[in-house]
């Protein structure tokens, strides 16, 4: 028992390391991805075909690819074509963001067409542009419904983020995978990583709890 | 002076043909009571005023300003057409005071206080200033009805259209709503109204109109239209109503 916590011990500075990449990363590429969200989740209800089309595209070819695909062909694929070089973190973030963006898209399409139609009337009634209404009456109203399945979407992503370990950043999973491969205590090392998700998920769950409350209030 | 005009006006939902070919005008200060059974089209010609529904043909002028002319800014047009709705449409994540005052702060650059105090005059002209600060899912329908006429005119509009805004209500409370109306019509106010409130028509509507599957069939005064209609559908609409 002693030494089980003595080899956890050990390693826990490089895990704590891995747990605060991977919260960089998923923070960074969860921010991104809501800004891209909104955006396609707006284009797929406009009036626009075309604003249609790419918002729809971009949201099959990402849901019907796998994510651990996607990661390889940005980190290896696509600087044999063009001529970029992205460092694992870049290719990660990159990969992260277009993944969650693709969810959250549906996620936000679902809220404001969830808000009744009369809303937008009554705001474009009293002169408001469609921006307008959009941002003051029709958004802060949806955004409140979607805060459950935000949640889920960003538990999700947090733990996709377990995949860059592929291309070699150094996240949760991979810090643990580099402790075991020296010392071969598997068993202990990967409860300890498994714990330290767990820990950045529930908080997570906590807050939303929380935020879930304080809204419902007002 | 014509505040609104209707020419030739068409409106096709798919193969739907809902307005047929809709003349008429809204003079200034004149209440006009739209009436005629479900799906006459008369709630379409009031949402094609304001331009919630786009119109297939014909024209509308508001104030002299053709709604559909590509250099129309529709968003400032509509700031002179207040719009009362059957459902009410409040904005429930927004106090009383919020969802009058959101407007003029927001569009007419009226400050906190300035907005504020136009908000406690029209909240007291509707008999809700002591709601104020609640949210409307506090609010009884005919209060709603209320707060969202208050809304409508806090944005000072030359014209108000109203979309049957008594139909979604419990009858005890259609007259408090009717009341309103009916101070604001004294007042002036230039109203298009689509009701079912033959009682309300008859009384304080300078021009009733009877429609009927998309056309316009007869329009006068009241004692015109109700005790002496010349259409034959008019007639046979109006011994099932009164």
């Amino acid at each position: 028992m002693m030494e089980t916590i003595n080899i956890i011990l050990e390693g826990l500075p490089t895990l704590l390391k891995g747990m605060g990449m991977t919260i960089e990363i998923t923070v960074i590429s969860l921010i991104l991805a809501m800004v891209i969200g909104l955006v396609l989740g707006v284009f797929s209800i406009t009036k626009s075909k075309i604003l249609r089309m790419i918002s729809t595209a971009f949201v099959d070819i990402i849901r019907g690819t796998p994510l651990l695909v996607q990661i390889l062909f940005i980190y290896f694929g696509l600087p044999s074509v063009i001529d970029i070089s992205l460092t694992a973190f870049s290719a990660g973030v990159i990969a992260i963001t277009v993944n969650a963006a693709a969810y959250l898209v549906e996620i936000f399409r679902a809220g404001i067409n969830s808000i009744d139609k009369g809303q937008m009337e009554a705001g474009r009634t009293i002169g408001f542009s469609y921006a307008q209404t959009m941002r003051l009456i029709i958004l802060p109203q949806a955004i409140r419904r979607m805060i459950p399945a935000f949640v889920n979407q960003f538990i999700v992503s947090i733990k996709d983020t377990s995949l860059l370990s592929a291309i070699g950043l150094a996240e949760l999973t991979l810090a643990g995978q580099s402790i075991y491969a020296a010392n071969f205590r598997a068993f202990e090392i990967l409860f300890a990583v498994g714990v330290l998700y767990f820990i950045i998920i529930y908080s997570l769950t906590l807050f939303s709890r929380w935020l879930e409350r304080r809204l419902d209030v007002a | 002076m014509k505040m609104i005009e209707v020419n030739n006006l068409k409106k096709s939902f798919g193969k739907l043909e809902v307005l047929k070919d809709i003349n008429m005008d809204v003079n200034t200060q004149e209440v006009v009571c739209v009436i005629g059974p479900s799906g006459s089209g008369k709630s379409t010609l009031l949402r094609c005023m304001n331009l919630l529904e786009e119109p297939t043909g014909g024209e509308i002028l508001i104030e002299g300003d053709n709604l559909t002319a590509p250099k129309t800014n529709i968003n400032e047009l509509r700031q002179r057409l207040g719009m009362v709705f059957q459902q009410f449409n409040l904005f429930p994540h927004k106090t009383v005071m919020e969802n009058v005052t959101m407007g003029p702060k927001r569009l007419k650059g009226k400050s906190q206080s300035e907005a504020k105090e136009l908000g406690t005059q029209l909240l007291e002209k509707v008999g809700l200033v002591d709601k104020a600060d609640v949210y409307p899912d506090k609010l009884s329908g005919g209060q709603k009805q209320r707060v969202a006429m208050a809304r409508a005119l806090a944005m000072e509009p030359h014209i108000m259209l109203f979309d049957e805004p008594t139909s979604a209500l419990d009858p005890e409370m259609v007259g408090e709503v009717l009341q309103v109306m009916k101070n604001l019509a004294e007042e002036g106010m230039t109203m298009t109204i689509v009701t079912h409130e033959m009682g309300f028509a008859k009384e304080v509507a300078d021009r009733v109109i009877f429609m009927d599957e998309g056309f316009i069939v007869e329009q006068g005064t009241p004692d015109e239209l109700f005790d002496n209609p010349q259409n034959e559908r008019t007639k046979s609409f109006l011994s099932k109503v009164l």
